[in-house]
């Protein structure tokens, strides 16, 4: 069943004692890591050599678009997890803008059906706040708790009825579940295609003003507060978002928040490209949009001070088609999951973010943020007897993306040509090896 | 026929044109702008004699492509590139495959395969031309794509106001109106503000940009204000521009009538601006509102003399782009 598998060498990352200085062995065995330390010994391993590699708990996803079903031109089921396996995590939560639209159990059964069958890595849904994500009327949350939901979005669209979202958040409280925002004022931001600014003024495209994020998120925080409820921020871009998120958790509320790597990395400028004749570059195109350098910087400072408890994809999958025409035509969204990792490393090297931070908002953040360890012990840790999802990764290892050998079917990355840094060598979930790329030395 | 009228060529250049498209004037150097400028005299010239048209591009092919309605652009482009021999074909969104649901980029690429050298492309959607010119080996010139750019609007506006004037340095140049809104106001900062000019955009707060346009540029300078009484003091020209009665209705403005009340260019308001001051619009004018009737079809108006220079101003954009390929 599950191999006995021991990494010789790596350095390791566990979120309880941050990354450790000197090379370790880890050892799987019975589907769970078995023990931790110097020179560890054991019998019918099979010996993966790990030099200069990290050993670290399986990536979590709190956000990406499957888009199975209804839009299975864009990614599948299988095609999607297949990138997320490579790119290092082991779990990822669907955000539920599929067509049907998980907002009854019977429709979450079906697709837990199809995720049993296709998945490569673990798959929990989440569902919708309202039926068919109308924002009209409240889905029959207990009923999708029940069914397996970790977690209530309209995702793509916010619950812009303020009664209604105070409701949500009520009733998802009551089940211990957070709901998920894309925190937007749909009015403010009304036919906006980019951040509005000095690039939108410039290219003459419609803007998203960072007030329309700022004033929802406001919003949300003050129902979380009168409802008692569990408030998590989705893709967070503003710098001033960061602040209230901040000022919330002093004051003791449940709110969490997330960020995007594409935020983390890219700015509006990444529409215009480089200079000369602007790109309008529909890759960029994204919900919530690409922010200023101000808002960027705001959002790795935010993440450091652990106000921002998780890096998530938004890994937005699209057809050539729904790119390949005018900026505001295109369907926003990116496709991340091949490229996460690179991005951050590439972040790492650079300065801008410390390697174990971003490693605990892969792991531990989410985890948390969700409170999916009690539904999967030891998920995001390295739990001797308890976890047994882990990625090891080359952190040096530079590559250059190729939009067309990247695993997701969408191919709408920014990011083509880029040269990244750090790489997954190896995956294991729930102590299977089920993935391995090129030589690992020994 | 035609050859027995042939301009000579000792006046064109093609001098230092390395462009395949003309999709903003943010792109052009000001030798690339003073280039256009000097062919666009020699086409005025071949447009001021008896026989109006010129071999030049005989036998190359020009496809004028509109998403968008158009009377002036449009007919002066297919004029520009008759009175150079070429073959102009006209295609509109609504009799079209378009309405069919092709897409721009196939559009532009079934053109380029029906033998198109040069194609002018007008959309409702900004960075359209920059778009389609990416997906094809033909010149594409920008007809004007939605809010961002409307360059040989602009390059025809500079013309005018150098045939009045000459150099323009140093000149104070008044755009009033949408200007947040209009790709006909962008353009014309830059490459207003190339040649040396003093650009003041005003209009309400609403319809200004908030990080483009203000301050210091190489040559230029440009300041931005609501005040329109105050910015057309000692103005050597006021550009009103197209004030669509939709931005009433999505709440940018309380009325028509309080835009008219701060900002038509009315004859009493020229009285502050230089003696000889020009008066344009970019049409269409909506006349009564952004500008007077009397003051449209005034002394001070060139709006008609704008027109007539298009034709010049596309002819020399056309012979730079298709000439030059074959050169």
């Amino acid at each position: 069943m599950s191999e006995r598998v021991l990494f010789r060498g790596a350095r390791v990352y566990d979120p309880g004692d941050g990354l450790s200085e000197r090379a370790l062995d880890v050892l799987v065995a019975d589907g769970v890591v078995a023990a931790v330390g110097l020179d560890v010994q054991a019998d019918d391993v099979r010996v993966i050599g790990a030099t200069g590699c990290i050993v670290a708990p399986g990536f979590i996803d709190l956000h990406a678009h499957l888009r199975e079903p209804g839009f299975e031109q864009k990614g599948t089921i299988a095609t999607e997890t297949l990138a997320a396996l490579e790119g290092g995590f082991t779990t990822i939560c669907a955000m539920p803008n599929t067509e049907p639209a998980p907002d009854s159990g019977p429709v979450v059964e079906a697709l837990l059906k199809r995720i049993a069958r296709d998945a490569h890595v673990r798959v929990l849904p989440i569902g919708c706040v309202t039926r068919g994500r109308a924002g009209k009327s409240l889905a029959e949350l207990s009923e999708l708790a029940a069914a397996g939901c970790v977690a209530f979005s309209d995702d793509g669209n916010a619950v812009a009825d303020g009664r209604l979202m105070r409701h949500a958040l009520e009733l998802a409280g009551a089940l211990g579940l957070p709901i998920s925002e894309h925190s937007d004022d749909p009015v403010l931001d009304a036919n906006g295609s980019m951040n509005e600014g000095r690039v939108s003024e410039r290219l003459g495209l419609p803007g998203q003003p960072a007030a329309a994020e700022v004033a929802a998120i406001a919003r949300d925080i003050a129902l979380c507060e009168t409802t008692g409820g569990r408030l998590h921020v989705a893709h967070i871009s503003t710098a001033r978002g960061v602040e209230l998120v901040a000022e919330a958790k002093a004051r003791g509320l449940a709110v969490t928040c997330e960020v995007t790597p594409s935020h983390l990395y890219l700015t509006e400028d990444a529409v215009a490209g480089p200079g000369g004749v602007p790109v309008y570059d529909t890759n960029a195109r994204v919900n919530p949009p690409l922010r200023t350098e101000t808002d960027r910087r705001a959002l790795l400072a935010g993440l450091e001070a652990g106000v921002i408890d998780a890096i998530a994809t938004d890994h937005a999958p699209h057809a050539v088609e729904d790119k390949l025409c005018e900026f505001d035509d295109a369907a926003p969204g990116i496709s991340v999951l091949d490229t996460a990792l690179g991005t951050l490393g590439l972040l790492i090297e650079r300065g801008e973010l410390r390697m174990e931070t971003a490693f605990r908002a892969l792991t531990a953040g989410p985890a948390r943020a969700f409170g999916l360890e009690k539904r999967l012990p030891g998920i995001g840790t390295l739990d001797r007897g308890v976890a047994g999802d882990l990625v090891l990764l080359d952190p040096s290892a530079r590559w250059v993306v190729d939009a067309t050998r990247m695993k997701s079917k969408g191919k709408n990355t920014p990011l083509a040509g880029q040269e990244l840094v750090g790489e997954v060598r190896a995956v294991m979930i729930g102590g299977s090896l089920v993935f391995e790329r090129g030589q690992v030395h020994a | 026929m035609l050859d027995s009228v042939e301009m000579s060529s000792a006046d064109l250049s093609l001098q230092g044109w390395q462009k395949k498209d003309l999709l903003d004037t943010d792109v052009l150097t000001r030798d690339e702008i003073m280039l256009i400028m000097q062919n666009a005299d020699v086409m005025a010239g071949v447009r001021s004699r008896r026989e109006r048209k010129v071999a030049t591009l005989r036998g190359r092919t020009i496809v004028t492509l509109f998403y968008e309605q158009s009377t002036r652009t449009r007919a002066s482009f297919e004029v520009a590139g008759k009175a150079l021999g070429a073959d102009v074909v006209n295609i509109t969104a609504s009799g079209s495959s378009v309405g069919k649901g092709e897409s721009l980029v196939d559009t532009v690429r079934t053109l380029e395969a029906i033998g198109a050298d040069a194609l002018v492309l007008r959309h409702h959607r900004s960075g359209a031309a920059c778009l389609a010119a990416r997906h094809t080996a033909a010149g594409v010139i920008n007809g004007g794509d939605g809010t961002h750019a409307h360059p040989t609007q602009a390059l025809l506006d500079l013309f005018t106001m150098r045939r009045r004037f000459g150099d323009i340095a140093g000149r104070k140049i008044v755009i009033v109106g949408d200007v947040l809104h209009s790709r006909v106001a962008r353009s014309n900062l830059w490459s207003l503000v190339a040649l040396g000019a003093q650009v003041v955009l005003c209009g309400p707060a609403t319809l200004l940009p908030r990080t483009i346009g203000g301050g210091d540029f190489e040559e230029g300078r440009c300041e931005v204000t609501t005040d329109f009484d105050a910015a057309i003091q000692g103005a050597d020209v006021v550009m009103a521009l197209r004030m669509q009665k939709e931005r009433q209705e999505r709440g940018l403005i309380p009325s028509l009538r309080e835009y008219i009340n701060g900002y038509q260019v009315t004859t009493r308001r020229l009285e502050r601006a230089a003696p000889d001051a020009l008066v344009m619009h970019p049409g269409p004018m909506n006349e009564g509102v952004e500008i007077a009737p009397d003051v449209a079809h005034g002394l001070r108006s060139v709006i008609e003399e704008q027109v007539a220079n298009g034709v010049a101003v596309r002819m020399a954009i056309l012979y730079l782009l298709v000439a030059g390929r074959y050169s």
